[in-house]
Formats: structure tokens, sequence, C-alpha cells
């Protein structure tokens, strides 16, 4: 359970990690927390020829009012997003969700850019971010790009990065006025998702003008529940009908299976996850 | 670019200087290198929490941080906190409860405790459960543990 030789570098400017990625030509991986990293290589099933420290890139951190979108540096910490108030104020659902990842001696070395940038599929941010229609800043050496995270998460740990690029922020626009959901469920906590449901809800006197409803830990990664937001747009709030319809209109998704959690319990869990984050948030 | 590099930082209150192998977890240079044997490798994939020390002043998993990446860090292991004082009345209390029995994830315990503790945590046994839930224990069963470290908080627990 030891990680294989690599080399280490720990650039002090942007442009030199950056030209080390793109010279490592998929070979090098950048370093973050480590918290998903370190794992994967002491299991080898990753074994990078270099690694890039981020952690001298003091650009990469920090959350920043931009005044419409709140937006956060890559390698800013779970704990560092916990424990601020502009994350509380103008982005409760991260802030809900954030208690719910792992442990705190982990979440004081992960980052929110390291979980983005590897897409675990069971993993709550993603589904945040699709929520709250959230966009991934890239950079490369050439240049800059802003990619919506429903473009951005593709498959099984897959996403739209390339190897030469580098998550730098994560824009999240501000809540105004939206409701709220999220509920996990879990085995113990801390653990990843069996199943998990985020949601972003307009609501107008009673009735749900839109729903954006993320689902987490269900398939081969976080995805939008298309049908069962279709569902609730104009749903008269209290009406429990519509709330059936959006959990029957799961049976769309293609529910992954595993030694954790089989194809249908994870349909079912995720009917649950969702009527309970509702509750909580919405209705 | 080679397999080596340089590391200062202290450990437990000490300036350490190293050239360590840049795969070298913290873990294994603070037993392996510096005789620090309290510190314990479970998993040495983040899940049992046996490893847990602190690095400038917050719990980590030693298991789950290069060496390297230790540079200019202030590190404190399980001995650190005893020989100053810092964890004396949780092992006194660990003791009174029998918060331990083969001792093998006390220290990771132990550091995860100190973090609630001196963070202001209350004798709320959900959020002392929540707090410790990534430190695995397979003899006591938990009850023991909540049990001291509110002990060491004091007030009536909830
Ligand atoms: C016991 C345990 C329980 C956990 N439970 C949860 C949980 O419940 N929910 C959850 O979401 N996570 C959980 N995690 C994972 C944890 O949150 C990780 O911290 C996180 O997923 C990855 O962040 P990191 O900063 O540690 O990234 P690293 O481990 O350093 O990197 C992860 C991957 O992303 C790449 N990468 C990192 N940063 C960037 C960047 N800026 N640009 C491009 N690529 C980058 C790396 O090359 C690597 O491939 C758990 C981990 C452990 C060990
Ligand atoms: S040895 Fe580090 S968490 Fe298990
Ligand atoms: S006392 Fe044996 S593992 Fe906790």
């Amino acid at each position: 359970m030891k990680a294989a030789e690599f080399g280490y570098l720990r650039p002090g400017r942007m442009e030199e990690a950056l030209q080390a990625l793109a010279a490592g030509e998929g070979a090098a991986m950048p370093l973050a927390g480590g918290q998903s990293l370190m794992p994967m290589m002491n299991f080898r099933v990753a074994m990078p020829e270099t690694l890039v420290d981020l952690a001298a890139l003091a650009e990469l951190r920090g959350i920043h009012d931009a005044g419409e979108r709140v937006v956060i540096g890559a390698m800013t910490r779970w704990s560092e997003l916990m424990a601020s108030g502009l994350i509380a104020a103008e982005v409760p659902l991260l802030a809900r969700a954030l208690p719910e990842i792992a442990h705190p001696a982990i979440r004081n070395r992960g980052t929110i850019g390291g979980s983005v940038a590897l897409a675990d599929p069971a993993a709550e941010v993603p589904a945040v971010l699709l929520a709250l229609a959230g966009v991934v800043v890239l950079r490369s050496l050439a240049g800059e790009r802003r990619v919506a995270a429903g473009d951005f998460f593709l498959g099984h740990y897959e996403t739209a990065r390339a190897a030469d690029e580098l998550i730098v922020a994560l824009e999240v626009p501000k809540a105004r006025g939206l409701r709220h959901g999220f509920h996990e469920i879990g085995r113990r906590h801390g653990d990843f998702a069996l199943a998990g449901a985020a949601l972003a809800v307009a609501v107008e006197g009673a009735r749900v003008m839109e729903a954006r409803i993320a689902l987490f830990g269900v398939a081969d990664r976080a995805l939008r529940a298309t049908g069962a937001e279709a569902a609730l747009r104009g749903a008269v709030l209290g009406d429990g009908t519509a709330l059936d319809r959006a959990v029957a209109a799961l049976a769309e998704i293609d529910f992954a299976g595993d030694i954790h959690a089989s194809a249908p319990m994870r349909r079912h869990l995720a009917g649950v996850a969702l009527r309970r984050a509702w509750a909580e948030g919405v209705a | 670019m080679t397999g080596m590099a340089r590391l200062t930082c202290r450990v437990n209150g000490e300036e350490v200087r190293a050239e360590v192998p840049v795969r070298r977890n913290l873990l294994d240079f603070l037993r392996n290198d510096l005789g620090l044997t309290g510190s314990h490798a479970g998993c040495e994939h983040g899940v049992c929490g046996a490893c847990t020390i602190l690095v400038d002043g917050v719990t980590v998993r030693g298991c789950l941080m290069l060496a390297v990446q230790a540079e200019g860090a202030e590190v404190v292991t399980v001995e650190g906190l005893a020989e100053s004082g810092r964890s004396a009345a949780l092992a006194a209390a660990f003791t009174a409860r029998n918060a331990l029995q083969c001792g093998f994830c006390t220290p990771g315990m132990i550091a995860s405790a100190l973090e609630y503790i001196d963070g202001g945590g209350g004798p709320d046994r959900a959020a002392i459960r929540a707090h410790l839930s990534g430190n695995y224990c397979r003899c006591t069963g938990y009850q023991a543990v909540v049990d001291a470290v509110c002990d060491v908080i004091g007030g009536a627990a909830k």
C-alpha cells in the first residue's frame, strides 16, 4: 500500500505549473489536497510520472464576492468553505452539503477543485454545482475557458477537463430567493452517499416556477433528473401528487448497482432523498 | 526533479531537517525516520483515522500527506501532545472511562477529540460522534470514548 515512484514539483507560478502539465503529456497530475489522489496512488490505481503540487499557487485560494456570482478558488479547502460567511449567506446549498463530506481531518486538506476534477459519482459538490448552474473555470497554456457544470461531468470519473488544464476556480450564481433542499443517504456519517439529492427551486406565490434537481451517488456521475423537474414545474406547493409524479419519473435514470447497493435499491433511495430534500427546503 | 527532496519542518516543537524520498508519506516519515511510532498505520487510504495528527494546528491524515508537503509546517503527534501536557485531561478521562482496549485507535482519537474540545465543542453526544466519525475503533463501541470526551468538556451531556 505504498505509492510507486514519481517526480515531485511545487511550482510557485501558475505558468510553471501549466508548463509542467503540458510537458507531462498526460503523465503529470496536479496534486491538491491529496485526499483522493494519495489513496489512488497507494492502491496504484493512479501512477503519475510527475506530481505537480498546487499548494504554492496562492491565486488558486480564496472565496470572492463577484457581484452576481461567488468565485471559489480551486484550492479552497472544505474546512475554509465551512467557515466562510459569504458561502453561508450567498451559497446556502453548498453550505448545507459541506458537513456531509467526509470527516474533519479530510476536510482540513481536501479541496473543492480536487473534488470537481475527480468527479466521483457519489460526491456532493458536482450535484450542488449542477443544481446551482455553476461554472468550472479551466486554464492551460492556450488560455482560459469556462464550462457549465452541465457540460463538465461526462461519465464515470470523466470530465471535460483536458490533461494539460487546471481547474482554477468555480463560479456559482448567488442564491437570489431560490429555495434549496439537500438530503443524502449513507450508511455512516461522512461515507460516500448511496443516494443523494440537491435542489434549487424558484417559487412564486405558491407555484413552482422552476425546479433544478441534481442527484448523486446513483449513476455513473452526478446528473439532473430532468423528468422529475418537468413533473414539478408549475406545481402548486403542497400538491403531493406532483411530488409522486416526480419520484416516478426517476425511472428514466440508468441507476448503478454495486456491492454497496443494487440498482433498484438506489432507485428507491433516490426517491426518498428527493422527497426529504423537498420537505426540508421547499414545501 | 529527483526521487529525493529536502524537508525542513517542526515536529513536536523541534526543528527537523531531512532528505526524504518524495513518495514517502508523512506517517512513514514520522514512524520510520523519526521513530515516533505513536501514530499508527491502519489502512493507508484515509479511512480508519489511526494516523490522525495535527499539522499547523488542525487534524490531518498522516497517510494522505507526503512528507515533502510538510515543508515549513508545524507537526504534532501524540508524543508531542503527551509531553506538552495538552492531552493530559483526555488521557486521564480515557483511562477512567475505559475508552481504550487495544489502544490502536487511541492516538488518532485523542488528536480528533482535542480538535473538537479546543474548537469550543460542547457536551453534545451527536456532535462529538460526528466529529469522531472518521476515527474507527474496533474495540470499545465508541460509547466510552464519547463519555470520556464529555467528561473533559464538563457540564451535563445532551
Ligand atoms: C475516508 C474518505 C472519505 C471521503 N468522503 C467523501 C465524501 O463523502 N464526499 C466527497 O465529495 N468526497 C469525499 N472524500 C474525498 C475528498 O473530499 C477529497 O478531498 C476530494 O474528492 C478531492 O480533493 P483533493 O483536494 O484531496 O484532491 P486530490 O486528491 O489532490 O486530487 C484529486 C484528483 O483531482 C485532480 N486535481 C486536483 N486539483 C485539481 C485542479 N485544481 N485542477 C485539475 N485537476 C485537479 C488530481 O490530479 C486528482 O486526479 C473522501 C475521502 C476520504 C479519504
Ligand atoms: S492509516 Fe491513515 S487513515 Fe488509516
Ligand atoms: S481500542 Fe482497539 S481499536 Fe480502539
